[in-house]
């Protein structure tokens, strides 16, 4: 029966000791402790979603950048495509001109020779008819006094000649 | 297979040491008989003087103790050492009265130390009350020492910046963060459970601790401060006032008068929590009680063996099976720590959660 009777004395202490005990380590350890560790928790749950924001921004970047790169390629393809449609219709074009210019000054330039000659041929017509009537006036000195029979060869030598 | 053949050769040493004793016994007499019970008894109880080693010199047994200040409060307050008493062999006097320490405890005694039974074998000497630093006193207050710097250590290395932890830090931070998550916030409803962590946390180390001091079998453990009743019994009613000073209305209300059952059924109900209120720190009373001081039992009946078969060759079966009780013990030291502390927040618990109807 000794083990199950409770001794005043101890039990005394044992209250005593306990409950000052309980003070103590609640002052000087298990609240600094507890608040360090639930400041550390606190601290790392925080780094960890900011590693996860600064994660999502870096791949959002990522994305960012990699659809710049790609507009950018795409645009350049653009831009040299039609870079080369320009070139192209400028060197048609130029082409086309250059035709087209060539054409003109060689239809002028049938133009001004056909004018050109049909005046010498003109000219020439006057000519002929001026040293026709020289002649004629030199065969009129010659043979004015014969016949009008002279004159009618004369007439028809003239129309005898071709300028054509 | 290594194991049943060492088992094997353990019977055989014990058969073997079985028939010496047999024959060695025949011419022996009584008057050095050894007394396993008493020896035990002596350990597990609590002590005036701390019992450090014994020897034998010129055939005289001699011990060598601590002794501990004895405070009786009898006419007056009396302080000596327990020195005084001679381990119970001489009467101390204090002013007008005699003591004398017998089998441990104190008794009011005449100039001759007489000891007066009755016819029960119950001593009828007047004990004066005693509030000696007996050796469980001084052993708790070694064990609050250590426990005081372990914790105010670790507790110096969380000042600063959060940081890993490190040395002691990092032994004691996973306990407590163990009683705090599967002991406290398990059992106790968050938002409520911070204010009794540190009583949880005290609770679970002092018992720990405690438990493991006891279980070192030299000086300065050795002490079944646990295995006390005095100790368990404060301990049980301190969670016993922490749970129902801390009871919500409805906790009080599921005890005597039980919502939704028949007037009838609520009125046994009543009686029934009303006892288990009772029932609950008294089984932690005994629980901690019940198990420390077995393991000490037993391991100590092991040890008696060698001495009762009077042979050396029972160490072969003793000592081993004494290492797997250590084993055992540490366990349990830890494991009863655990329960205790357990049951406390699971009381605490349902005292104060408070239920939506």
């Amino acid at each position: 029966m000794g083990l199950l009777t409770p001794d005043p004395g101890l039990v005394f202490w044992s209250a005593l000791t306990f409950g000052l005990l309980v003070f103590i380590l609640k002052r000087y350890a298990w609240k600094p402790i507890l608040q360090a560790v639930k400041s550390r928790e606190e601290t790392i749950e925080y780094a960890l979603a900011a590693a996860e924001k600064a994660k999502a921004e870096v791949e959002d970047l990522n994305a960012t950048k990699v659809q710049i790169m790609n507009d950018a390629k795409a645009e350049r393809d653009t831009l040299i495509k039609q870079a080369r449609e320009l070139k192209q219709s400028m060197l048609d074009d130029a082409r086309n001109k250059a035709q087209e210019e060539a054409d003109k000054i060689i239809a002028s330039a049938r133009l001004q020779i056909e004018r050109e000659k049909n005046e010498a041929i003109l000219q020439l017509k006057e000519k002929v008819a001026e040293f026709s009537v020289d002649i004629a006036g030199k065969l009129l000195e010659e043979e004015l006094q014969t016949t009008d029979k002279q004159q009618a060869i004369i007439d028809k030598y003239l129309q005898e000649v071709n300028f054509n | 297979m290594q194991n049943i053949r060492l088992i094997i050769v353990l019977i055989g040493f014990w058969a073997f040491t079985q028939t010496t004793f047999a024959a060695n016994t025949a011419g022996q007499s009584s008057e050095n008989e050894f007394d396993p019970m008493e020896m035990i008894m002596h350990h597990i109880a609590d002590a005036h003087e701390w019992h450090v080693i014994s020897y034998k010199s010129d055939g005289e047994e001699r011990h060598i103790t601590l002794p501990l200040p004895v405070i009786l409060i009898d006419d007056g307050l009396h302080v000596f050492m327990s020195s005084a008493f001679h381990h119970g062999e001489e009467v101390v006097q204090k002013g007008q009265s005699y003591y004398k320490l017998y089998h441990g405890k104190i008794y009011k005694t005449d100039a001759a130390g007489s000891i007066k039974y009755d016819e029960h074998h119950e001593i009828l000497n007047e004990k004066p009350i005693d509030l000696s630093i007996t050796r469980n006193v001084a052993s708790m207050w070694l064990s609050i020492v250590l426990i005081i710097w372990l914790f105010t250590t670790a507790a110096k290395r969380y000042k600063g910046a959060p940081a890993a932890p490190k040395g002691v830090q990092s032994f004691v931070e996973p306990l407590i963060l163990f009683v705090r998550d599967d002991i406290a916030y398990a059992q106790i409803e968050k938002g409520k459970a911070d204010k009794f962590l540190p009583f949880l946390l005290t609770l679970f180390f002092f018992i720990w601790i405690n438990n493991l001091i006891g279980l070192i079998p030299f000086f300065p453990g050795g002490s079944n401060l646990t295995g006390n009743i005095s100790l368990t019994m404060v301990l049980a009613l301190i969670t016993f006032l922490v749970t129902n000073f801390s009871g919500s209305k409805s906790y009080w209300g599921h005890i005597f008068w039980m919502p939704g059952v028949p007037v009838p059924i609520r009125i046994l109900l009543s009686v029934i929590e009303f006892i288990g209120l009772f029932t609950k720190p008294f089984a932690l009373m005994i629980r901690l009680l019940a198990n420390i001081t077995a393991g000490h039992i037993i391991i100590l009946s092991l040890f008696s063996l060698i001495f009762v078969m009077k042979s050396a060759y029972i160490s072969f079966v003793s000592v081993p099976m004494a290492l797997m009780m250590f084993m055992l013990e540490l366990l349990v030291a830890v494991l009863q720590a655990y329960i205790f502390t357990l049951l406390s927040a699971l009381f605490i618990g349902m005292a104060v959660h408070n239920e939506e109807h």
